[in-house]
């Protein structure tokens, strides 16, 4: 048990000693002049940038208001691609209706839509939701829809042989074979809903992370031009990280996720 | 006792699709026998038998798969089905568990006395939910019959006779193939069906766990006295452990031979080596 233990912290160790090394790379090369103030800040520099945005109480409130926006239209997307994925996955006649379409919308980058979303919404909420929902229903409607096909159809029937009803066999069987691919999607969707927040918050905002880097570049503060970026790294791989956990919570069974 | 007959030749006209198949399913769970046939009161005396076909023809198109097959099968009868692949063995099985419909003919199937009116089928296949415990995929047996702490002591209760107690709250992914056959077998078991079929659910295992698991069978079925149709393509096996042998062949009982043996049978005796040979030259046209 000492010795997983002591494993599991020296491959977690190993994963950061990289990192380490070009933070202290790249601070002696400030220090040193050999990457001029104008182009890079120092690690130091951003340290203290962090610190007084933090006393100042508004980095908190950007991010605040940026996860708020990113989460919420996760939501709002997410369930619609849900909800559309299980329906199509599920009936062939709603599949009929409404998969040609959905596909033909994929192929347009959601990204692209973003002067008609600010003509349309001009630089509010709205605009940042919209984007950010439309950019995430798709992972998650293409991997729900691929995770309920690709169940079993041996184990269907056997659930129909002992009599289940359609209700016990989605919730018995079906759900449970296309999780792993709704966390596929679901990962993916993560991925998007920070990517699409950034864009469309450099662009169109008066608030929130992606406008406090706008906001500083305005004024040459490359120290929280740089936070900015790394703090956007940091919530991306929070969420990864938490959606990590909720797949080996959910899948215990799933021999990928056994650690014995 | 009741028994409802099932006459097919109305239903000729019904496309053969899979939602026909799907609704089939539906329509057999249990509780909800044969919904949409009426309860015939010319009782035919089957009573002594747990399942009769008359007549019964399956066409896939233009192909005949089973040609007016009539069998009788009395209750607690342990019947192996033999036949090349293709032979319409399997098709057989599915028209018993309702999965399939004959194309014309009437399936009798005796419900038995109350709780035990269910016709069970284990496949070729383990068919375990990968995402549920041992005792929790025995438990999808019991399905609309039983819930919570009766289902879970139930089969407990079965998977100690399969030998398995100790497995319950174990993943299907650490188990054998074989200990994975014997939860499937505890999962059909466990509503104490009155029809066992088996659709060859040994045909995937090794030669020691598949003598293993034929004593495991003849054992329980002894025990719960259930009606045994096992399909297979092993000779050997269909004479060490059934009553009487079926040969199939083009879609025809070719052979219906009883196999008046002691149990337990001792693998390799010179008596089922005679029976074994009288089957094969059946199934590859004999001597003659």
């Amino acid at each position: 048990m000492m010795k997983s233990t002591g494993q599991s912290i020296l491959r977690n160790g190993t994963g950061w000693l990289l990192p380490a090394l070009i933070v202290l790379a790249w601070e002696i090369a400030a220090r040193t002049g050999l990457i001029s103030p104008n182009v890079m800040a120092a690690p130091s520099a951003v340290a203290e940038a962090f610190w007084r945005l933090l006393l100042s109480g508004e980095l908190i409130r950007n991010i605040g208001v940026s996860t708020a926006r990113a989460l919420s239209g996760f939501v709002i997307g997410g369930s619609i691609g849900l909800i559309f994925g299980l329906a199509n996955g599920l009936s062939g006649l709603s599949r009929n209706l409404t998969d040609t379409t959905l596909q033909m919308v994929r192929n347009i980058p959601h990204l692209a839509l973003i002067p008609l979303v600010i003509l349309w919404f001009g630089i509010d909420e709205e605009a940042k939701l919209f984007l950010v929902a439309l950019g995430v229903f798709f992972p998650i409607y293409v991997n729900t829809l691929l995770g309920i096909q690709s169940v079993d159809p041996q184990l269907v029937e056997m659930g129909r042989v002992y009599g289940m009803s359609r209700t016990t066999l989605f919730f018995r069987v079906i759900l449970p074979g296309a999780l792993p691919a709704i966390f596929v999607g679901l990962r993916y969707a993560l991925g998007i809903m920070w990517l699409t927040l950034i864009v469309a918050e450099t662009i169109a905002a008066s608030s929130g992370l992606g406008y406090m880097a706008m906001q500083a570049r305005e004024f040459l503060l490359i120290d929280v031009v740089v936070l900015s970026i790394l703090i956007y790294a940091l919530l991306g791989k929070l969420a990864d990280s938490f959606a990590r956990l909720l797949e080996r919570l959910t899948l215990q069974w799933h021999p990928a996720f056994q650690t014995a | 006792m009741s028994v409802i007959a099932l006459d097919q030749k109305a239903k000729v006209a019904r496309p053969v699709k899979e939602t026909a198949e799907a609704r089939a399913l539906r329509e057999t769970s249990p509780g909800q026998w044969f919904p949409y046939a009426a309860p015939q009161t010319q009782e035919r005396d089957t009573r002594e038998n747990a399942f009769s076909f008359r007549g019964i023809s399956r066409k896939f198109g233009d192909k005949t798969v089973l040609d007016n097959i009539d069998l009788d099968v009395p209750a607690g009868q342990f019947i192996a089905v033999i036949g090349k692949s293709g032979c319409g063995k399997s098709t057989l099985l599915r028209l018993l568990t309702g999965l399939d419909k004959p194309t014309s003919g009437t399936l009798t199937v005796n419900k038995g006395t109350e709780g035990e009116n269910r016709t069970r089928i284990m496949f070729q296949e383990p068919r375990l939910l990968p995402w549920a415990k041992i005792a929790k995929n025995v438990e999808v047996g019991l399905t609309g019959i039983a819930k919570g702490k009766e289902a879970r002591e139930k089969s407990l209760a079965i998977l100690d006779e399969v030998g398995l107690a100790d497995r319950a709250e174990e993943w299907p992914s650490v188990l054998s193939g074989g200990q994975r056959q014997r939860v499937a077998l505890a999962r059909a078991l466990v509503a104490h069906p009155y029809i066992l079929a088996l659709d060859e659910p040994l045909g995937a295992l090794d030669a020691l766990t598949r003598i293993e698991m034929q004593h495991l069978l003849e054992s329980i079925w002894q025990q719960q006295a259930f009606t045994a149709v096992l399909v297979t393509h092993d000779v050997a096996e269909a004479v060490a452990l059934a009553d009487r042998v079926i040969v199939i062949d083009h879609g025809r009982i070719a052979l219906d031979l009883d196999i008046p043996l002691e149990r337990p049978r001792r693998h390799g005796s010179p008596e089922l080596a005679r029976l074994e040979g009288k089957i094969l030259d059946t199934l590859f046209g004999g001597t003659d």
